[in-house]
């Protein structure tokens, strides 16, 4: 195949549902990538299979197919996605069963397993691996138990070797957001697992689209240029052997594909842009040359790439306590003063009923007076109304379920002019926390298995 | 910062000769900012010093700024440390993921000379 077309159609668990549909039908298509991982999504997953283990996989995704099965098969639109979560096989067998309730044959699913090292983590610490946080360089043992749920990030060579077994769909679990649009690029034009320059080309391509609408318009800083945003179209790249590739959307979908969108989404959560590391190489985001070559297109080539390194980054997430946060809306003259009582109230009702939070258990802010930039904006002296709200996090679920009943009373018990309580009390909510970590390769590498079935 | 300069310069706000994007990195933000043309690209990164990015953002209490070149996008790329109220699922604050960084950016105020506007 001369160029092939790769496209993205869902950049982050909750994204739009209609996208990849209309993705798949707008055009020309033959790889559609889908991203339905948060970085504590497997932890969601995990509490699912435990209560049942048929669960534990993103099912949006099985309602996606159902939508589009027919349709992708007879197209030979291949799918590739992280959907799988800690339970590819259960999803594969629900993938069957929608298969057979739409009398459609012969369709090959692959399995991607070996991500999960949660079972392993005992093993792996005792054998000297101490999965230190990379933040803060703490050693994963002491909070062991805590665990809910590890993961490592894998490459594209499994997603490879599915595509190479002839799966039209590829479930994988744990899998960089890039390697959705990296394997198929060395699976239709057989590039090397070291051809450096060529990996990273499909990484920066992986890059560009993993978050979907925010190359083609979506979060763009002068938005007002954007034309149809409503309609915005989920971006593609046209991907050629040599490992250059056009950035572009489908014809009359809404949104834009200009060297500045792409701009902004090459810098997306970058780090440092020389090195950008995933577990098939360390791309050079500083070797990336733009050109725009037409309406909604534009080139993407020079890519230079290094040696893959000799870790796989750990994705874990623990159970840290519990969080609540509540808000009520302060309206009428001397807005903000009355919502600065309100706070007061709040906090020193808790105290009296024995449930004090320290400032750093607690967050206070008056939505309207620049909360998200505070000092970046002059805040308004007289603002017709501002939103309280606060916020709590604390080991001990009861007193977080306490901080809760203390919003409502506000209404009639505080200063005039607050409403907009209607929510009921917050709740107290399990607080995931993330861990990064490092592994050697090989700890994960020899534990990788493929699997394609046919139904 | 620099002093301000003759009727060559301009006091002008990043928004207007310059794009950003911002994200979140555990309890970092993450900044791109991209000039509008290779010469304002310049402009910028002379005067847009991690010092002054950290100043601008002493509101989100960072602790620390890093700075990295992209001259081929034209663009800087800034690492704000600490700014996320403690990041992640953790963070009790609105904007837990610094989605606005990058507007907030472009409100810094810079000299730029007059015939690049």
């Amino acid at each position: 195949m001369s160029t092939i077309r790769i496209g993205n159609g869902q950049g982050f668990w909750g994204d739009s549902v209609d996208a990849p549909i209309e993705l798949l039908r707008g055009g020309e298509i033959d790889y559609i990538g889908m991203d339905y991982l948060a970085e504590v999504t497997l932890s969601i997953m995990m509490r699912q299979k435990l209560k049942d283990d048929r669960l534990g996989y993103a099912t949006d995704f099985v309602n996606f197919l159902r939508r589009v099965l027919p349709e992708a098969q007879e197209r030979n639109v291949r799918i590739i996605t992280n959907a799988g979560g800690l339970n590819p096989r259960a999803c594969r067998e629900k993938i069957f069963e929608v298969a057979r309730e739409l009398g459609v044959r012969g369709v090959r699913v692959g399995v991607v397993e070996g991500d999960d090292i949660l079972p392993r983590l005992p093993e792996l610490i005792a054998a000297g691996h101490p999965l230190a946080n990379m933040d803060n360089g703490e050693s994963l043992a002491p909070i062991v138990g805590k665990v809910t749920s590890a993961n490592a990030y894998l490459g594209a060579a499994p997603v490879c070797e599915a595509l190479g077994e002839g799966a039209l769909i590829v479930l994988a679990g744990r899998i960089t957001d890039t390697a959705l649009a990296l394997a198929p690029m060395m699976h239709e034009f057989g590039w090397a697992a070291d051809d450096w320059d060529r990996l990273a080309a499909g990484t920066i391509a992986g890059h560009i689209i993993e978050c979907g609408a925010q190359c083609t318009g979506g979060n763009f800083s002068r938005w007002w240029e954007v034309p149809d945003l409503w309609n915005v179209g989920y971006p593609l790249v046209e991907a050629e052997a040599d490992g250059s590739f056009v950035v572009t959307k489908h014809p009359g979908t809404g949104g834009m594909v200009t060297v500045d969108t792409v701009s902004e989404q090459l810098l997306y959560e970058m780090g440092n842009p020389r090195e950008y590391i995933t577990p098939d190489v360390v791309a050079d985001f500083t070797s990336v040359q733009l050109d725009q070559v037409g309406p909604d297109r534009v080139r993407v080539s020079g890519i230079r790439g290094r040696e893959n390194t000799s870790t796989l980054k750990i994705s874990a997430s623990y159970l840290a306590g519990y969080k609540a946060s509540g808000e009520v809306t302060v309206s009428g003259p001397r807005a903000v003063e009355k919502a600065k009582l309100a706070a007061q109230v709040v906090w020193k009702r808790l105290e009296r009923a024995g449930v004090a939070f320290t400032p750093e258990q607690r967050t206070e802010e008056l939505v309207g007076q620049g909360a998200c930039l505070p000092g970046v904006f002059a805040a308004p002296d007289e603002p017709p109304e501002v939103v309280l709200r606060l916020g709590v996090h604390d080991e001990d679920r009861l007193r977080v379920k306490r901080f809760g009943k203390e919003i409502a009373p506000l209404v009639t018990a505080g200063p005039p002019g607050v409403t907009g309580f209607a929510g009921g009390r917050p709740k107290p909510r399990r607080v995931v926390a993330y861990w990064p970590a490092l592994l050697a390769r090989e700890q994960v590498e020899d534990h990788l298995r493929v699997s394609v079935e046919e139904a | 910062m620099k002093p301000r300069e003759s009727t060559s310069t301009r006091r002008v706000a990043l928004k207007q000769i310059a794009h950003a994007r911002s994200g979140d990195k555990g309890n970092a933000s993450n900044v791109g900012l991209i000039a509008n043309s290779a010469a304002l690209y310049a402009v910028i990164e002379e005067q847009v010093t991690s010092d002054r990015v950290l100043a601008h953002f002493r509101g989100l209490h960072v602790t620390s700024v890093d700075r990295y070149e992209v001259a081929n996008l034209h663009a800087l790329n800034f690492i704000l440390h600490d700014s996320l109220g403690g990041g992640g699922t953790e963070s009790l604050i609105t904007d837990a993921q610094g989605k606005t960084h990058g507007q907030g950016l472009l409100e810094l105020v810079i000299d730029v000379p007059a015939e690049l506007l």
